[in-house]
């Protein structure tokens, strides 16, 4: 099952990286978003550094929605489904390896985006082992839940609209979790950050669980 | 002209004239439901008589406790039903048959229009008690996230699609359902309770006899009009996959004009509490706490019986495109 997760991990950041859609589309849209933030709250109020925390993971969220659609959008052109399908790869490895693709590009945009509200919101990055210790799981739960709910909605005319309606709702804990963890870290109060990456790495493990149970199911259907 | 419509009116009709009865037997009622329907009646009767006039106010709520008569019941009947979601939902992942997939996308509607009614009357009662329609408590949060989950299981359920594809992917919603509102749950009541105590929603300890019992009237009438849905919603869809089946040209119109009627239905909760929640947001005004009493009742109930009107009718519609032997109930 590791091997066939490796297998498509490659495979999807083989494309990735030719096609360069994350580095130049999804990361300048999350920037793109913090501007905005800056725009709808008072930079001078210090509301921005208030909640940059906040604003950091919605960026986060936002862009996680395009990095899944476009993870199956892969998948949708020339039958590729079928393919899969048809590989003998199992199908628990297909749903982590393209969990593990989708968490990569989505560390690409943390790191980004860390740099963004560093910059841009004047934030100043304390704590950095529970910043670490945040992304980690609530980067694991984002790829794997959007995997999974990713590829229920794949194959659909309507999977654009879809899609947040049913992911956004389901991610609502990490983005609580990892929000608080990060305000804990951002204000040298680490001990309140711990328990949230508890909850975090709950989270990830639950929908890690399903995505490999359910997975076979949802690859059957075309 | 008058032979075409002659011969549309026999294309449509699957049966002839004479082998259509006439009686009840064209609907999706059966003498259970008869008897459950009757049950609830009853229970509506003394409900409305026990929390509306025979009990008395609560010291410290006032007369807006009379709301959580039905405010309760009609939660912890929604919690229910998704319970039931999920547990049909994982046995229809495991057995794969009609009938799981039928009780788990039942239990999920009647859950939708549950939870709606349950955030509608929640508001009315915030607004005299705590004096805002919302409130970021942790139960109110939970509830709403529910609602948002179930609205993504119907708006995945009422796309067009293959009937395996369709309860593949529904069942692996409804099967992450019941765990999703944990999480919610776990998350949102930590997160409220790190800036506030958890003062709202305190369970009244000093509920006298007449307050328990209503109380409990409430819960058993709102759980049976559960079943009583159940029953309904079930046999509408057993009918309404049969109707799919038999492949007429007839009845793929009839689907197709359903389509449209079922668009405008999925609304119907939300859409059967929002013309009465505008004025109520308009008001500035603390209105009288029988004003929301009333208004919360009326919507429950008007919501639901509006529900199981339509399912009914969908249900005689539908059970009349069938041969009788396919709509034998018990």
């Amino acid at each position: 099952m590791l091997r066939d997760a490796r297998l498509v991990a490659g495979k999807d950041l083989r494309l990735e990286w030719r096609s360069r859609v994350t580095i130049g589309q999804v990361a300048p849209f999350a920037l793109l978003v913090l501007v905005l933030f800056a725009f709808a709250f008072d930079p001078d109020s210090g509301s921005l550094q208030r909640a940059a925390a906040g604003l950091f993971w919605v960026a986060v969220l936002f862009s996680s929605v395009l990095a899944v659609q476009r993870s199956m959008a892969m998948e949708a052109a020339d039958g590729n489904r079928d393919a899969l399908r048809l590989s003998l790869l199992d199908p628990g490895g297909i749903f982590l390896g393209k969990a593990a693709a989708v968490a990569v590009q989505l560390v690409v945009l943390e790191v980004v985006l860390l740099i963004g509200i560093a910059v841009l919101y004047g934030t100043r990055l304390t704590g950095a082992g529970l910043l670490l210790a945040t992304c980690a799981p609530a980067t694991a739960g984002i790829a794997a839940a959007g995997t999974l709910y990713g590829v229920l909605a794949a194959g659909l005319r309507v999977r654009e609209t879809l899609l947040p309606l049913l992911l956004l709702p389901v991610l609502a804990p990490v983005l609580i979790g990892a929000t608080q963890a990060f305000d804990a870290a951002l204000q040298g109060d680490l001990g309140e950050g711990w328990p949230w990456v508890g909850l975090l790495t709950v989270f990830a493990l639950l929908y890690i669980a399903s995505g490999v149970a359910a997975f076979g199911p949802l690859l059957e259907e075309s | 002209m008058t032979t075409q419509s002659t011969e549309s009116d026999r294309t449509r009709d699957p049966l002839p004239a004479r082998d259509r009865p006439d009686d009840d037997t064209v609907s999706t009622s059966s003498r259970a439901t008869r008897v459950l329907g009757a049950l609830i009646l009853v229970g509506l009767v003394v409900l409305g008589w026990v929390g509306l006039v025979a009990s008395a106010a609560d010291r410290e709520l006032g007369d807006t406790v009379r709301l959580l008569y039905v405010h309760v019941p009609a939660a912890i009947t929604a919690y229910l039903a998704c319970f039931v979601t999920t547990a049909a939902s994982a046995v229809w992942l495991w057995k794969r048959t009609q009938w799981w997939d039928l009780v788990a996308s039942s239990a999920a509607e009647i859950a939708t229009v549950l939870t709606a009614i349950t955030l509608v009357t929640g508001m009315l009662w915030g607004r005299p008690t705590w004096g805002a329609y919302w409130v970021w408590d942790a139960r109110l949060t939970t509830t709403a996230l529910l609602f948002l989950l179930l609205l993504g299981y119907q708006a995945l359920r009422s796309l067009p699609a293959d009937r395996g594809v369709r309860n593949r992917r529904s069942a692996v919603i409804g099967l992450l359902l019941v765990p999703n509102v944990v999480v919610v749950n776990r998350s949102v009541e930590w997160w409220r309770s790190l800036h506030q105590d958890p003062t709202l929603f305190r369970p009244d300890p000093q509920l006298d006899g007449l307050m328990l019992f209503a109380w409990f009237v409430g819960w058993l009438t709102m759980t049976l009009v559960f079943v009583w849905l159940l029953f309904h919603r079930f046999r509408v869809g057993y009918l309404r996959d049969r109707v799919d089946d038999l492949g007429l040209e007839v009845a793929l119109a009839e689907r197709r004009a359903e389509g449209a009627a079922d668009a405008a239905d999925a609304g119907l909760p939300p859409a059967a509490g929002a013309p009465a929640l505008a004025p109520v947001f308009a008001a500035t005004q603390p209105a009288n706490a029988w004003t929301f009493v009333t208004l919360g009742w009326l919507v429950t109930w008007a919501s639901i019986g509006a529900y199981a009107l339509w399912l009914v009718r969908t249900g005689r519609r539908l059970a009349a495109q069938l041969p009788a032997e396919e709509r034998r109930w018990m």
